[in-house]
């Protein structure tokens, strides 16, 4: 954006670069940089409520352990709902993938943080990962029957080539549309919530109202971030499903 | 006169890529409106919908924020 009156810019997209820690310079794949910084906390955040959530092991759970038995159980019916008996063997690494995803989009919320789910480069190899790793779960599963997912037997046999194409387009636009629909949701919230701190420093004393509009787009990036974990868990035990259970 | 006429372009382009958001606002609007109009016939069998309601929101929500994503690219990334 063209600079203002050269005295204040609003820079929202400033937030989402990448800069090395502790050291200068241009970036190797092993330099420290500020993203690999949060992810590590995440990680961390995600093995102390888990290790030390569950280690009292109470019948009866305190606050951690409960919030670690509540998300374990949420995922763990999710994946049994849509993927049936035989899914639950993959549930490991649904289940890392939630805790990753949830960890990484709320640590975002913090001020002054980092969301390491904003990125394409994130966010592509996690979907990637997924539509690799379901396609040849589905080739071994089930052989040349998996193809029968895109010959769909229940339409009239005039439009199944057309239906074919369709069908095989709309699979391989899978990881396109998974991994932009979170990099997108966690650019948009939080670049949106910049614009409106850009306003709100120009604005002197009224600068309440764009106050206020950042405090209702928080609330709203709160249920956003959580609903975009759920979303993208939710979504791979869909393609899981189609991989495992081929039929239409 | 070019570096400017670059600079117009690239913000009215985005401004308009903006007009995608109405079409996947409405798109959202028509799931969630649907999936409550069915849990006031039958409350009973709204829980197990719930699940089927947050991907339909998902995926049509997407589309919206594809085009926020090309408004985005065309203001800050080009």
């Amino acid at each position: 954006m063209a600079s203002e009156s050269g005295v204040f810019e609003i820079k929202p997209m400033d937030q989402f670069i990448i800069t090395p820690l502790f050291s200068e310079g241009d970036l190797q794949w092993y330099t420290f940089t500020n993203q690999s910084l949060w992810m590590l906390i995440a990680l961390i955040g995600i093995i102390l409520l888990f290790v030390f959530g569950i280690r009292k092991g109470d019948v009866v759970p305190g606050r951690i352990q409960s919030i670690a038995e509540v998300i374990y159980v949420f995922v763990h019916k999710m994946v049994l709902d849509i993927t049936g008996e035989d899914g639950l063997k993959y549930f490991p690494y649904i289940f890392t993938l939630f805790l990753l995803i949830l960890f990484g989009n709320v640590l975002g919320l913090l001020p002054y943080s980092f969301t390491f789910t904003s990125h394409i480069a994130v966010t592509g190899i996690l979907a990637l990962l997924v539509f690799i790793s379901v396609t040849i779960l589905g080739f071994v599963k089930n052989g040349l029957k998996f193809l029968g997912l895109f010959w769909i037997s229940s339409a009239p046999l005039a439009l199944r080539p057309i239906l074919l194409i369709i069908e095989v387009i709309s699979y391989f636009v899978r990881p396109i549309s998974h991994s932009i629909r979170l990099a997108g949701n966690m650019m948009a919230g939080h670049a949106v919530i910049k614009v409106f701190a850009g306003f709100a420093g120009i604005m002197g004393l009224g600068a309440v109202a764009p106050i206020l509009a950042i405090v209702a787009v928080y609330g709203l990036e709160m249920l956003v971030v959580v609903i975009q974990a759920y979303v993208f868990t939710i979504l791979t035990c869909v393609y899981l499903n189609d991989a495992l259970h081929p039929g239409h | 006169m070019e570096g400017e006429f670059v600079e117009m372009g690239k913000l009215i382009g985005a401004g308009l890529a903006c007009t995608g958001m109405g079409g996947a606002a409405i798109g959202v609007g028509h799931v969630v409106g649907n999936y409550l109009s069915g849990a006031l016939r039958n409350p009973n069998a709204a829980a197990s919908q719930t699940a089927t309601m947050f991907i339909g929101i998902a995926f049509a929500e997407a589309l919206g924020i594809f085009s926020f994503l090309v408004a985005l690219l065309l203001m800050y990334a080009m």
